[in-house]
């Protein structure tokens, strides 16, 4: 989670990422997926940030959006999670 | 209607068979429809069909481009001559003023594109716009720079960007965004690079055109063109033969 706020605030500032309320949901291992929480008028600054990240942990790595939803019992279908 | 959406600078080494269908692959899962990898002038036929083949089969349609940096108008003009008819899209990247000049008002350019780095180099302002809407030539921004650059570098960098797509915009230049990467993991999804677009003022519709609809049309239109029957814009060849 640290990567992502990192990310947003390097591209948005301090201001901006206050204004994405972004909270982890949750988050499986295994899969290695997460659910995340953002306002909805700031889904495109969240999605911006995640592909702005290019390492993790010192190694590189790329951040893809799977599914965008409303609620998190939608997005659970979505991904078959 | 669903978006096509394609990459049309994916830096591909096509020497190397495996990285090849590593990227193609991962291309066509991450949601893209058509690629397009810049060559050199010598590759010949066969390495093309070979590369359109790996392109098949993962899912994808592939086109052939060229990158052209070329130091004189004159240069320009002999390069586009030459390789025109070899290549499905031709991109300029444009060093000096008169070549950017030249670039937006010849229709045989498809993609115009500047120095990402050299902020002294970017010539698109609102002359070469109006020269580029009138010759259907697009701007490409590709965004490997807005992920590999960081503090002032990216700052500096959008704030042009920022101020070529506003410029762009107004003249209803097409951009063009693509990906100018080489390595898999630097390759986002369409709507990951439609999101990245935002950051340079475009909105939500005109940023996914720039990944699906435009360079869509560019493929669409030299396909055209380069196809037998074509004779100028707007007439083809239907029907030879004595009974016409």
């Amino acid at each position: 989670m640290y990567a992502v706020w990192d990310a947003v605030v390097k591209l948005y500032g301090e201001y901006g990422a206050s204004l994405t309320s972004l909270t982890l949901i949750d988050y499986d291992l295994e899969r290695k997926t997460s659910i995340l929480r953002t306002s909805l008028v700031t889904v495109n600054m969240v999605r911006a940030s995640l592909a702005s990240i290019t390492s993790l942990a010192g190694a590189d790595a790329a951040v893809h959006v799977l599914a965008v939803s409303g609620t998190t019992k939608a997005l659970r279908k979505k991904l078959k999670w | 209607m669903k978006r096509v959406f394609a990459d049309l600078h994916l830096r591909l080494n096509v020497k190397d068979p495996a990285g090849t269908l590593r990227i193609t692959n991962k291309a066509a899962n991450i949601g893209y429809r058509l690629i397009a990898v810049p060559l050199a002038p010598e590759t010949r036929m066969e390495e093309v069909a070979k590369l359109r083949e790996v392109c098949k089969e993962a899912g994808l349609d592939f086109a052939s481009r060229i990158d052209l940096r070329p130091r004189t108008v004159n240069e320009l003009m002999l390069r586009l001559r030459r390789l025109r008819r070899k290549f499905e899209i031709i991109s300029v990247a444009c060093e000096n003023k008169q070549v950017a000049r030249q670039a937006a008002k010849d229709r045989r350019v498809d993609l115009v594109s500047f120095p990402l780095l050299d902020f002294r180099y970017r010539f698109f302002d609102r002359a070469e716009a109006e020269l580029a809407s009138n010759s259907l030539a697009a701007l490409e921004i590709d965004v490997k720079p807005l992920l590999v650059l960081e503090g002032p570098a990216r700052v500096r960098l959008l704030s042009s960007l920022r101020r070529e797509a506003e410029v762009a915009m107004k003249s209803h230049v097409p951009i063009v965004v693509s990906s100018g990467v080489a390595a898999e993991m630097l390759l986002r999804k369409p709507r990951e690079m439609a999101a990245l677009a935002f950051l340079f003022g475009l909105d939500e519709d005109y940023a996914l055109d720039a990944v699906s609809q435009n360079p869509g049309a560019i493929v669409k239109r030299n396909r055209e063109k380069l196809g037998s029957g074509f004779l100028a814009p707007g007439i083809r060849v239907v029907k030879e033969g004595k009974d016409c």
